[in-house]
């Protein structure tokens, strides 16, 4: 084997979770009751499409957490996504280039043959390089960018036609009725809010990918990056802190807020003090105080890492789980007052009463019933993290400087804006990402609550019905 | 009334000793005031004289909790537990690095912040209420629906991309008002607009979609049947009884903030450079000032536990119903 496998912390965890969540899937599907209910998420068109963009960010996310060591390279460690995009990663230029670029965006100064100097703008190394003529850039842009459109739109023809064909074997109807059945908007899953983000990705996606390998699409940053690339690796930071802090926090939250709510007496008004003095400092200032002290604990330890791959990977993990300790008194709060309620219910009472031990009940009879709201959070803290993580980034105690991410992004790019001529193109690429990634979590999360939330499930139902009612 | 609010600041002790043990333990204890020297003074191969002399200049050359060199009440009190964490409880935080009184600095610098953080408050409550209302009175058309989509939109925007591109609009390109700066007295205002504008309308997505989600709750009320079974316009439905109804829910969010309003906004006040708490905080984390951290941490906490008092008292001034006993 040219390489040999290596697996950062939060890679081990990316990983579990993913299994997690395949489990999970597996299990709904076997529960009738369970699949009432997310058949309400299938079915919500916003949600179907926010699912499909964050899908391909996920997909993003897991190749670049598939990290492995070069046998040549000792010692740096790598991940698929820059074995797939290896031009990107290698081809970068002198400095700043605008986005599909054949010069540099600053003068140089040359000499010509005749011994005289000239200032000019010079050819990018790589960014247009194929070209004899730097004048032909916009008409080979345009005619690679049809190629690709054309491409995207056969394979999108191709994905659509099979998930039509499948759809009418399985009704058994014709291929015509079925496919008039997905434009309506008529089947089971929103088919239709699926195919159209399919599509709309695909139209972005494959003229961007194809368009890459001869082109910095995004420009090119200070050190001459190509900030396509480095757009595509923020997407890892910002889905492991969505979603690993979360799940550290979780098991806590989860296990402090059944004890409260449970057992009651003295048990709940421990845990109740806990949280109050946790919640009670302001978020930023604690996350604060323990990010400073965590990088002194590293910084004076510096044999405990033998890369910087590794130590950056440890200080995301500690941002992780220090926003997780500073974000965990809400949720448990939530289901400290929702394990209060069902105490008190017949079901539970019949298990008391049949001589159900207390850790028992806990485990088969309050967790699940609470597991919805745990959902809810873990759907709705990860756009909220992700956000924070630029902020924080900003502020100086977020990810470690040489992780990319969108909030190191920002901070490099904040002050480009201020340049002459200005250098606007890392910045809008870092807000268009970040804000599809957000907002597609955002509306995907809404589905959900939508439909996991009796509280919201049963407004909906008492509106609709006064709706009807006149 | 009287004896519930005493009680209740009886209760507040217990939580602000907690949070001087986290804070004590998270300063003092997880790194020995020897790694917070290196990592403050910076060089890897500083000597251990420096250390010390950092750490006596400081007063972080005391032992922890029991100093078994001191006599009699000496020994309780000339330690780092009692200099340091014990007198935060009367406000007294020492020093920053360079020098000066902390107490002194946090002083002069709430003006400014409460400068911005005011406006924004008052004007962003007013805004979002606003809007909620205009949404639900709407409900159930193609405007709430779009109305929603723009304030998820909305939240899903970065601050950081609110004040940037606001900042490059409005100062860079139109040069309407200075990029940064502060003044005192009225030529304050000529810096302080664009930053109140910008904390407004980073605010509006989310919290304008969740008062709608409060009023919807009221929507179907009896009462609100009975008001329009009255004949009253639904506009005054919704001002006159939607709008007081959910005054609780409204409260429970709103009145703990506003002690936090103290502390000002790290991100507006720094990209705007006003002089003001939130510039202080981030200049101590920037510069690895422990000191000023701990004391805003302690004062966090103080003014979030005022929040919580001030919210049990609002309920009482809006809703005759509860009583604090």
């Amino acid at each position: 084997m040219p390489f040999i496998p290596a697996m950062l912390w939060t890679d081990a965890l990316i990983y579990i979770l993913v299994g997690c969540l395949v489990l999970a899937g597996f299990y709904v599907r076997s529960q009738e009751h369970l699949l009432v209910v997310w058949r309400k998420v299938l079915q919500s068109r916003p949600g179907m499409a926010a699912l499909t963009v964050l899908l391909v960010f996920v997909a993003v996310g897991l190749l670049d957490s598939l990290h492995y060591r070069p046998r040549d390279a000792q010692g740096e460690i790598r991940s698929a996504l820059d074995a797939l995009l290896v031009r990107l990663k290698t081809d970068s230029e002198k400095t700043y280039s605008a986005p599909f670029a054949t010069h540099l965006y600053a003068k140089e100064t040359v000499e010509r043959e005749d011994g005289s100097q000239a200032s000019v703008y010079p050819r990018l190394k790589y960014g247009g390089a194929h070209l004899a003529d730097p004048a032909q850039s916009f008409a080979d842009i345009l005619a690679r960018a049809s190629v690709a459109v054309i491409v995207a739109l056969a394979a999108w023809l191709v994905v659509s036609a099979a998930v039509t064909v499948r759809l009418a074997r399985a009704a058994q109807i014709g291929f015509a009725r079925a496919a008039r059945g997905i434009a309506r908007g008529e089947t089971e899953v929103a088919w239709n809010a699926i195919l159209l983000a399919t599509g709309v990705i695909a139209l972005l996606a494959v003229p961007a990918l194809m368009l890459s390998s001869h082109y910095h699409i995004f420009g090119t940053d200070k050190v001459g990056n190509d900030v396509f690339f480095l757009t595509l690796k923020s997407i890892r930071t910002g889905l492991v802190i969505g979603t690993l802090t979360t799940l550290t926090m979780l098991p806590f939250a989860a296990a402090l807020g059944i004890l409260a709510g449970y057992l009651g007496g003295i048990v709940d008004d421990v845990i109740q003090y806990i949280y109050a003095t946790l919640s009670s400092i302001p978020g930023v200032l604690l996350i604060a105080a323990a990010v400073l002290m965590m990088r002194v604990v590293i910084d004076s330890h510096p044999q405990w890492f033998a890369t910087t791959a590794e130590r950056a990977d440890a200080r995301l993990l500690a941002l992780c789980l220090i926003l997780g300790v500073t974000s965990w008194t809400g949720l448990c709060r939530l289901l400290r007052a929702e394990a209060l309620k069902l105490r008190e219910l017949e079901y539970v009472q019949a298990a008391r009463a049949f001589g159900v031990s207390n850790a028992r009940i806990m485990l088969r009879h309050i967790l699940p019933n609470v597991m919805h709201i745990v959902l809810i959070s873990l759907v709705m803290d990860f756009s909220g993290l992700v956000l924070a993580e630029a902020v924080l980034s900003y502020v100086g105690i977020g990810v470690d400087p040489s992780t990319t991410s969108f909030g190191t992004m920002i901070n490099t790019a904040r002050l480009e804006l201020a340049r002459e001529p200005v250098v606007w193109w890392s910045l809008a690429a870092a807000f268009t990402f970040m804000l599809a990634l957000v907002l597609s979590a955002n509306l995907f999360s809404d589905a959900v609550r939508d439909a996991l939330d009796p509280h919201t499930r049963s407004r909906a139902a008492r509106l609709s019905a006064a709706r009807a009612a006149p | 009334m009287i004896s519930y609010l005493i009680r209740r600041v009886f209760y507040a002790i217990p939580i602000l000793i907690g949070v001087n043990l986290i804070t004590f333990v998270l300063f003092f204890v997880v790194n020995s005031p020897d790694d917070m020297a290196r990592a403050q003074l910076g060089a890897r191969r500083v000597t251990q004289d420096a250390i010390e002399q950092w750490k006596a200049v400081r007063g972080y050359d005391k032992p922890l909790l029991y100093n078994g060199n001191a006599d009699g009440l000496g020994r309780v009190t000339d330690t780092i537990f009692f200099q340091k964490s014990i007198k935060l409880f009367v406000f007294d935080f020492g020093r920053a690095e360079d020098g000066r009184d902390i107490g002194h600095e946090i002083m002069q610098r709430m003006g400014p912040s409460l400068a911005i953080a005011v406006p924004v408050f008052v004007l962003g409550l007013y805004v979002a209420i606003s809007l909620a209302l205009m949404l639900v009175f709407f409900h159930a058309t193609y405007l709430d629906f779009w109305g929603v989509v723009l304030c998820v939109a909305m939240m899903s925007i970065s601050a950081l991309f609110y004040i940037i591109g606001g900042q490059f609009l409005v100062s860079k390109l139109w040069q309407l008002v200075p990029i940064s700066g502060y003044a005192t007295g009225l030529d304050a205002a000529r810096f302080l607009v664009l930053p109140v504008v910008i904390g407004v309308v980073s605010g509006i997505g989310a919290s304008a979609r969740w008062y709608r989600t409060i009023f919807l709750e009221e929507i179907n009320r009896d009462y609100v049947r009975t008001a329009r079974a009255k004949g009253l316009s639904e506009l005054v439905v919704l001002f006159r009884h939607v709008l007081k109804n959910a005054m609780i829910p409204i409260l429970t969010g709103v009145v703990v903030v506003i002690p936090l309003l103290f502390l000002g906004s790290l991100l507006t006040e720094s990209f705007f450079a006003i002089p003001g708490l939130g510039t202080y905080t981030i200049d101590a984390i920037r510069g690895e000032d422990f000191a000023v951290v701990r004391a805003m941490v302690f004062l966090g906490a103080v003014l979030y536990i005022v929040g919580l008092l001030l919210t049990d008292i609002s309920y009482t001034v809006v809703d005759p119903r509860v009583r604090l006993q």
